[in-house]
């Protein structure tokens, strides 16, 4: 397959840490075709050293996004229709990440920040214990059942201006996943979480500028769960706790 | 140029109250400042309310109020976000406190002129 005059211009990122620039290729044009299709079509018949991450290919394990026209995407799932402009698409690493290679972002700092943000399951029982029973229907677990469906893509952690801007702030998945389980009857010391979250770094560094909520391709809403546990730690406070 | 991953509506309301807020922390010095004129310089107060009553100054004003208005709006539309229940109609929220301080500058323009 080559490509043609007719095909796709694409500026793809080059480089690795903070040195890079951007190289133009020009891809074939196919119907039903995602961003993660240009890439792959790139590194297998133009140029076989561009790296780039990605797993399951259906939306479901959360490693193949990357900027898209300025914009975090999941690009598995994004038809290259929705976003073209004037045939040309500009793809890049993910932001507020270190570059690894290329495309290829390295994930340690956001990941590093879901156990800072006390995203570690406290148990109230061991394995002697049966195993307790929770109701689907309260609020609280609705609430946090929607939480739990983030894939960890970092779609919402390269949208944020505050990440951008303060390399101590958890960012939304981190605060979003840490809000799922203060809203966990299972989870033996919410008060450790509320700690995790308000101190230097913590959800009211957020200025609910909402770009997590907005670009999350699962459609999540941290911005919500961060305002939840601004809530819930100036409830704690006035009750006299922590 | 707003980048493109900001080009959404509550990005717009966050910068509006951000720069409404430095509007207004850069003329509250002034403000009291020409106030300060009525214990010791009050003829050149009154000069200066003379000159306020030019209707540039009029104009002026209208925004000074705009900025203070969607600044209280937003800071109210914020506390709301952050305290009260969750609303999902959080735009609508932000274009209200826009629209509400368009009311307020309006109506002080109005009755000003």
């Amino acid at each position: 397959m080559t490509a043609d005059s007719n095909g796709l211009h694409v500026d793809v990122w080059r480089g690795s840490g903070t040195e890079g620039s951007f190289e133009r290729f020009l891809v074939p044009m196919q119907e039903s075709q995602t961003i993660l299709d240009v890439v792959a079509w790139i590194q297998q018949y133009a140029d076989p050293t561009l790296s780039y991450r990605y797993a399951c290919r259906v939306g479901m394990c959360g490693s193949c996004a990357m900027m898209v026209n300025g914009v975090p995407r999941w690009t598995c799932r994004t038809h290259i229709k929705k976003v073209i402009k004037d045939n040309v698409l500009t793809i890049a690493p993910l932001r507020n990440l270190p570059v690894i290679k290329d495309l290829a972002a390295d994930m340690d700092p956001f990941f590093d920040r879901w156990v800072a943000a006390g995203g570690v399951h406290h148990p109230t029982r061991d394995r002697n214990d049966a195993v307790e029973q929770i109701s689907p229907a309260t609020p609280e677990r609705i609430e946090a059942d929607a939480g739990i469906e983030c894939i960890n893509c970092s779609v919402c952690y390269a949208a944020c201006d505050t990440v951008a801007n303060n390399v101590d702030f958890l960012g939304p998945a981190a605060l979003q996943r840490a809000w799922t389980l203060y809203l966990d009857p299972k989870d033996a010391d919410p008060g450790a979480i509320l700690d995790a979250v308000s101190g230097r770094g913590g959800c009211h560094n957020c200025h609910s500028q909402g770009s997590c909520t907005l670009h999350c391709p699962n459609g999540l809403n941290p911005m919500k769960a961060i305002a939840g546990l601004k809530r819930e730690t100036v409830s704690s406070f006035f009750r006299g706790g922590r | 140029m707003i980048r493109p991953h900001r080009s959404h509506p509550l990005w717009t309301a966050y910068l509006l109250h951000r720069l409404s807020g430095l509007g207004l922390a850069l003329f509250l010095p002034v403000h009291f400042y020409v106030l300060s004129f009525a214990l010791n310089q009050p003829e050149r107060l009154d000069a200066f309310l003379r000159f306020s009553d030019d209707p540039l100054v009029k104009i002026a004003e209208f925004g000074l109020v705009f900025l203070l208005a969607v600044h209280v709006f937003g800071g109210l539309r914020l506390l709301a976000l952050e305290f009260l229940p969750w609303s999902p109609r959080q735009k609508t929220l932000a274009a209200s406190a826009v629209a509400g301080a368009f009311l307020v500058a309006g109506a002080f323009f109005l009755q000003a002129v």
